[in-house]
This record gives structure tokens, sequence and C-alpha cells, in this order.
């Protein structure tokens, strides 16, 4: 009853209304008690739901919501069209509740090679709906009321209201911009956690920190150094890691993924999570995992199997003969784990001069396929309204997309409540797209700084 | 307080003071004793604790049963898995589907707008009402995932949601997951045990009344049945919805299995009654609809006030279903709708073919001496095991009969099916240990094994 003692005794009995005083009218009768659970309470809004429908809405060039607008790979759509059209009807049917075993058993063996570490199919791995389960479960199954996560910040929007729905308590730590050097454009690498600071979050009740690295939005790569020390926290406080590597093959600049769950004590209590959505750029397969000691996926399991049960086979068969095809071509030129961010780092450099010509102040990503543009210096159309509730830069973009028609995604969204006022002049743009796609924001920005320098 | 963390071969006990809100850190380090780590593990084993709201929750009947029976030598009748294969434009419409770029990237999170369109054209026709396909519908992982966003949005702590038995047995966990009470009911065989028929299972109308109270938030209905394969009437439907509008209770509706219905049957949408609209989700399934199980989509469809619930727990939980399978499920329900008033529609020609099926399966227990009681929808049968007598006394385990006779049969005989009793309430398991549930949406070379064994067995017997 812990989670009543927020309501004061009059909504207490409001929600507990006797039957006796409910009319019952035929016709359209409605429920006279509020009816949603309390576990949804001030989790309705959503940044994607919002701007998804806006970019949408207005006729844009949609560099917003991260997801690719060309296809995956020829081998992985080729092998989804052959397991949905050929001769084993059985892909249609239900497979292995925890994983299609063709798939597990490659992503046993391709991560297990990656860490070092002995990985058993059956039960280190599961798969699950796009990472986006495989967060809940890690919440759902580890995360009780009472217990505190920390969250560094900007984070993935969804972490904050994962584990306010578990009951648990997010415990914030932004990342610090330093100025970078003189000359040098401010890299996702400048922004950097404070050690004294991150000790000082952990406490009795810290159960988990999130993780995520190459981190969305802002797109910085964890160095070794930076995870040790997260690691030595978790190792010292006995807390868990939950390890968002999504945008682990999207690395730049000869940079390094580091999986935190390879470093000394961080297996047994790491959940390391990834998708295929980003791994092979087809979010729409809705294909991810998790991977971790047996101790703790075990308790993800019982959550899976009570929440979705299987994940879709079809779309499991070709992920699988994915990775099957990449294990061969690992670190080779010819490997797609090799060739997208080589791919990717070129868009984001042209990016980068796009918006440095137009006024805007690229933070330069070391990962990802995200770039946060500054908008400090800026002048914009959009006027500065400390009193006005919705933050700068949701009310720039939504000017951006009406007036520019160019799409992007405000960076107060990944912040919360109490940093939002502090981060809201910043802008993620999604370079994950097309020649046509990048070269038409391009020119409207050319368009945009004509206009601002132009007699 | 303290804990104790082992970290290259020494022990570190860190201390923590709260005094006046500063917090104080001392390390003290401690030659490793070998009590003094056990105890460290002891409390790191804590901390790595499930979260309370899974307790109990771990085992699974299908997890179970289709290890074992996921040998190819043993003809599986067990879990409710076609191997018949789905209508081939389905197929095609998937491999259509997967060769279009924008549709291997995400789409809208609470439903594929093709999808969403032509459910509510289907639905419309079927329900007689205006549904919206934005704000009164939600795609979801199955039926699973929408059981799973209506608990979880509208089920809470100091609930009550009572549960006819037996049960699709995901219901129980899910509502207790959701930290709620859930509160049994059975149907009852109104020939005492001589049932033939799916319709012979009853509730008691007082002893339903009974179950209802203030807590009762919502009551969970199956029609068709699995496992019995009962399809409710509109007098039994009717019973339930007064109690609903008495009681200002929820109905969460799992029609799964709607299209199949048998001769001398029809499916009643709960959701239809007077007074009920506003108070059903009402669940449905591509996997039953289609044959295509692994598909794993499903929809959940009710009034806005309701489903706005379950599309915020969609947000917060996988956010969107897979667009490629969406797209394809949208197509082929397009071909369907425009023959809603044919014979030749799938919806009707794959309830006849299942017909055929249920008819062979009930003659071939038949004629082995057994009772069936033969379901008027659904792709589930239920069948008394105990005429065959079989002694199970050396199976020590401490299981219901069902259990024991189930495995035994997997072993001995090469067949498999499901124990009734995982779809029960601890309190009933003895009403109903004496049933094993066998699925026959079967091919038929399937079940010319099936028919091989049950006949060897009778002769065995004789």
């Amino acid at each position: 009853m812990l989670r009543r003692a927020g309501l004061s005794l009059g909504q207490f009995l409001w929600r507990r209304k006797s039957s006796a005083e409910f009319s019952c009218s035929i016709g359209e009768a409605k429920m006279s008690r509020p009816v949603q659970a309390q576990r949804l309470e001030g989790l309705d809004k959503n940044v994607w739901v919002e701007f998804v429908k806006l970019a949408a809405t207005y006729p844009t060039v949609n560099l917003g919501q991260g997801f690719p607008d060309f296809s995956p790979p020829d081998f992985v759509k080729e092998a989804f069209v052959k397991a949905v059209s050929g001769e084993n009807a059985m892909l249609h049917q239900y497979t292995r509740v925890f994983g299609h075993p063709a798939l597990v058993t490659i992503l046993a063996r391709f991560f297990g090679k990656l860490l070092g570490q002995d990985i058993d199919p059956l039960t280190n791995v599961m798969v699950t709906v796009g990472a986006y389960e495989a967060l809940f479960c890690c919440f759902q199954a580890l995360v009780d009321s009472g217990d505190e996560v920390i969250i560094i910040e900007p984070y993935f929007d969804c972490y904050e209201p994962m584990v306010k729905m578990a009951g648990g308590t997010p415990v914030f730590i932004p990342l610090r911009p330093k100025t970078p050097a003189p000359g040098k454009l401010m890299s996702s690498g400048d922004w950097q956690l404070d050690p004294a600071e991150l000790a000082s979050k952990f406490t009795r009740r810290t159960k988990a920190i999130v993780l995520n690295s190459p981190n969305n939005p802002l797109g910085k790569v964890f160095s070794k150094k930076e995870m040790e020390i997260i690691a030595d926290l978790c190792v010292k406080h006995d807390v868990l890691c939950f390890s968002d590597e999504v945008y682990e093959w999207l690395v730049y600049d000869g940079k390094k993924h580091i999986r935190i769950a390879s470093l000394p004590g961080m297996w047994d209590r790491t959940i390391t999570i990834g998708s295929a959505g980003k791994t092979f750029s087809a979010t729409g397969w809705k294909v991810g995992w998790m991977f971790g000691p047996d101790h703790l996926v075990k308790h993800l399991r019982t959550v899976h199997q009570n929440c979705v049960y299987h994940c879709p086979t079809a779309a499991q068969e070709a992920v699988a003969q994915g990775f099957q095809r990449e294990f061969e071509h690992y670190g080779k030129p010819e490997s797609y784990f090799v060739q997208l961010p080589q791919e990717l780092q070129q868009k984001r450099d042209r990016l980068v001069q796009s918006l440095l010509a137009v006024g805007m102040k690229p933070i330069i990503p070391e990962g990802t396929y995200f770039l946060i543009a500054d908008l400090s210096d800026f002048k914009a159309e959009v006027p500065n309204l400390p009193d006005c509730e919705e933050p700068y830069d949701s009310r720039f973009i939504k000017w951006m997309i009406k007036n520019k028609g160019l799409a992007a995604i405000p960076v107060s969204a990944f912040y919360s409540t109490a940093q939002k006022r502090n981060f809201d002049h910043l802008i993620r743009f999604c370079f994950v797209k097309e020649e046509a796609t990048l070269k038409a924001a391009e020119d409207i920005l050319q368009q945009w700084k004509l206009k601002k320098t132009g007699p | 307080m303290g804990r104790g963390v082992r970290v290259e071969g020494m022990l570190f006990v860190p201390q923590r003071f709260l005094c006046l809100g500063i917090r104080t850190q001392l390390l003290k380090t401690v030659s490793s004793l070998r009590s003094f780590r056990f105890s460290a593990l002891a409390t790191m084993a804590s901390k790595h604790k499930n979260a309370k709201r899974i307790e109990g929750l771990d085992s699974n009947v299908w997890v179970e049963f289709t290890k074992v029976a996921a040998d190819p030598s043993i003809v599986n009748l067990g879990q409710g898995l076609p191997d018949i294969s789905p209508p081939s434009y389905v197929k095609e419409e998937l491999a259509k589907a997967a060769a279009v770029d924008r549709l291997n990237q995400y789409t809208r999170g609470f439903g594929h707008p093709a999808l969403v369109k032509v459910l509510s054209q289907v639905y419309e026709k079927i329900c007689g009402r205006k549904i919206d396909p934005y704000t009164d519908i939600l795609v979801t992982v199955g039926g699973y995932g929408s059981l799973f966003s209506a608990m979880q949005a509208l089920i809470e702590e100091g609930d009550e949601v009572i549960i006819i038995e037996p049960f699709y047995d995901c219901y129980e966990p899910m509502v207790k997951m959701a930290g709620a009470k859930p509160v049994f009911i059975p149907l009852r065989d109104k020939k005492a045990g001589n049932s033939a028929s799916s319709a012979d299972w009853v509730l008691d109308p007082t002893e339903l009344a009974s179950k209802f109270n203030s807590k009762t938030k919502a009551i969970i209905l199956n029609t068709p049945h699995n496992p019995i394969g009962k399809v409710y009437t509109k007098e039994e439907l009717q019973l339930i919805a007064d109690l609903c509008i008495k009681h200002d209770s929820l109905c969460i509706s799992d029609e799964v299995y709607e299209w199949l219905v048998y001769t001398g049957n029809k499916h009643i949408k709960i959701a239809t009654l007077p007074g009920m609209w506003e108070r059903t989700v009402t669940i449905g399934s591509a996997g039953k609809t289609y044959s295509v199980t692994g598909w794993k989509l499903g929809w959940s469809i009710g009034p806005q006030h309701l489903i706005k619930h379950l599309q915020v727990v969609q947000q917060n939980t996988l956010y969107t279903c897979s667009t490629p399978l969406q797209e394809a499920l949208a197509q082929a329900f397009l071909i369907d709708f425009k023959r809603m008033d044919d014979p030749d529609c799938y919806f009707y020609s794959l309830s006849r073919e299942l017909e055929g099926k249920r008819n062979r399966m009930a003659q071939l227990l038949q004629e082995v001496g057994l009772k069936p009681v033969i379901p008027d929808g659904g792709y589930f049968m239920i069948v008394d095991v105990s005429a065959l007598d079989v002694d199970l006394s050396d199976m020590v385990e401490d299981r219901p009969y069902d259990y024991k006779f189930v495995t035994w049969m997997i072993k001995s005989k090469k067949l498999s099916a499901i124990p009734l009793t995982a779809f029960c309430g601890l309190e009933t398991k003895e009403q109903f240990e004496k049933y094993i549930r066998f699925c026959f949406i079967k091919q038929d070379s399937t079940l010319d094994a099936a028919e091989m064994i049950l006949k060897k067995w009778s002769k065995q017997t004789a």
C-alpha cells in the first residue's frame, strides 16, 4: 500500500466508491470511477507521438525521428523475403519464447567473441520486441518501489517514464559541457560527468544505473576511463547496470565502442541491450535483444513471458542470417558494420558544414546518427519567452517545421523537468538519411542563411 | 548495514553514516575471510533480487511443454500452433511489404495507419457502430500484448479481477503482476462429468453474482473459449453484462478465436450489448485469424477513454509493432473485408475447414472409447482420460493427474497434449485434473499420425 501513501484520504475514498452509488442506466453507461491504473500517472506525454505527428502533418525534410530513410542492406532484406516466402511455413508460427534458436545462437557466438565471455544462447540471451522492450523488461524485472535508478542526462526519453512505471525514483546527473580547445568545434567528448558528482548520486537505495553509449541524443562515446569510473561505483555499491548499446556500431573518427560488461566485476551485474533496427537499418522490424548473467536474465524472462510472450519469428530468422554474414565478414571492408559508420561519418561532416554556414553551432558527435546544434547564438524569429511553459527548442522546431519545412527534435525532451530550462537551446538532427534528403536539408539551410544575411 | 564486495582479493566494506544530511564514507580493508565472503555474496544476491511484481510468476506451462514436445518424433497436439499453412496471399503480402524501403522503418506507434483503418472498417461492420481507427484501436504484439496492455493500463493493487475457469493461463499471472487479486469462478459441467459438448459447461448465475463486489475492477471473458471451446450465448453474455453495469466493472473480452465458430453457433461481441461498449476492451489476433501465430500481431478495440490508457502503456513498453507485418496484415484484411458477405472469405472458409478437423478428432477419440467434449468454437478439444485408467502411481512427483498423464503419454505414446489444470486456479484443480486438451488445427498427416497412435493404444488396452 506504499503507493497509496501519496493520496489524500478524500481521494482514496473516492477511488473506492461503493457500487451502490452508481446509477445503472441502459445506454452509454460510463465508468463512474477513475479507470486508469496509478502506474500511468504522468506518463501520458510523449515527444515522439507529438513530433512524429507534426512532421507527418506538414511537408518537411524530416531529420527528426531516428530512422533511416534508405533501405536495410540487401543481404538482410533478402533473408527476410526468403524467410516469409520460403518452403518452411513454420516461420509464420510461434518460435521459442525467449528467442528463435538460430538468432540466440549466433548472438551468443558473436558477442561472446567480442566480450571474451562464454555466453550461453539459452540462459544468457533473450530476444525482445526492439531494444525498447528489453529496457522495459529490465525495469519491470529488477526495479521496485523505493529503488533509485541513476540516469545520465541527456537521456533517451523512455528511461524516465519506465523507471517511474516500475515504481522507482529516477536520480539524474547531467553531462557537463567543457569549453573546447580554441579554434576547435565542440565535440560530444567535451561533455563529461563530474566523478565526484557521480559518486554522490549513489545511495543505499540505488538499484541500477542506465548507461547509453554511444549516447542518444548527444552522440557521446564513453571512453574506457569514463566507463571505469562508472564500473568502479557499480561494483563498490553493488549496483546493476542497464547498458543501452543500440548504436554500438556507429562510432566515428577511429573511436572504439567499449562494452561495460567486459570490464572487471561487471559481467555479473550488467544487462547489455542491442537492436537489429539500428544494427541493420531496419527499425520497423522491432527485433532487439539483451544478454547478461542468468541470475538476472531469468527475471527478465519472467517479465517477457507475462508481457508479449513471443517475438515475431520471420524477422528473427532474417536477423540471424544477417549476423551470420557479419560474423563471417567481421572487420573486413565488406562488413556492413564497417561500411555503415564510414558512410555515416561523411553524412555527419556534411551536415556539420551546413549548420555552421547558417550560424547554428553543431556539437560533433563521436557516435550514433544524431547531431545536436546549439542555437544560443542563432538569431531566430522565435522569441525567448522565459515565462512560457513550452521550452524554447520545442517552439523553435515547431516554427521551423511550419516555416522552413525542416524537422528536428527538441533536446529538452531528453532532460528531466529540473534541467529542461538549462538545455532548451539545443536541437537534435538525425543524419541517417539518403543523399537526396540531406541535400534538401542543405538547401533549406542555405536559403535560410541567405535570408538572414541578405540585404 | 555493511555490505562486502570482493574486489581483487581484498574485501572492501563500505560503511555509510547518514548524519544531518552529510554522508561520510569509511573504507576498511579486511583480509578475506571465508564466512565474510559468503555473507557478501548473500547480500549481493539480495541486491540482484527480482522486483516483487514478478514474485512467483516464473513458471509457465508453455515453456515446459513446448520444450518437451519439440522432439520431432512426437505428434504434437499440444500447443495451439497451426501446422497448416497460412493462405498464400497472406504470405505474398508480407514478401511484398518487405521489399518496400519505407516499410522496414518505424510506423505509427499505436498502429500502422493502413491496418487500423481496415480494422475499423471490419469491426464497424460487425459491431454496427462507428469505430475511430486512431482513438479506438491499439495494435499490439499479439492478443497477448493486448491483454498485458489492458491489465497494466486499467488494473492495479486493491482491484479484484474475475477470471472464469478454466482460463488461458496468462490471465492469472498478468492480474498478479498488475498487483491485483484474481477471483475465480469455474464453468461447471451441467451434465455432471458426462458432458459431450462445450455448451454443457456453464456459469452458475448466483455464484457469478457473488463474485462481484465494489472492488471488482474487471471480469475477463474469453469467447470462443480456450480450452473448452465454449461459445457464450446471448443470454450468458447478458448475465455478465448486467453484473458489469451494476457493479461498474470493466470487461476485458478475449475474442481471438472469434471467426472459429461451428455450425449452429454464433459469435456475439459483449461490447455490442447495451451499456457495454463504454466498459469493454475487445481483443483480436492476427495469429488466430490468419493462421500466422508467428506474426504476433493483435489489437484492442474499445472506447477512447479506455484505449487511450492502453496507448500510454504501449508508448512506455515497446512503442511500436513491426511495420512490414502490419502492412501485410492490412492488405490481407482488405482482401477479406471486400468479401465479408461471401462464403469464400477466409474468416468463414477456415472455420469450415476446422469444423471438419474437429469432427475427425472427435471421432478418433470416440473410437478409442474416450468421451471428448465437442467444442462449439476455437481449435481445442478437451477429453476426460480417466476412463483409460492409466496407472501412474510410479510417477512420484506431486503434480495433478493430468500433468503426470501428459508427461507419460508424451514419453510412452509419442503424442502430446496440454494438461487442463494448467488452466485452473489452485482450488479447482481436482475438478479438472482428469481432462487433457488437444489442438486440432493440424494438417491431415498430423491427424493421421495421431489416429495411428490412438488406434494402437486402444488395441493395447482392449
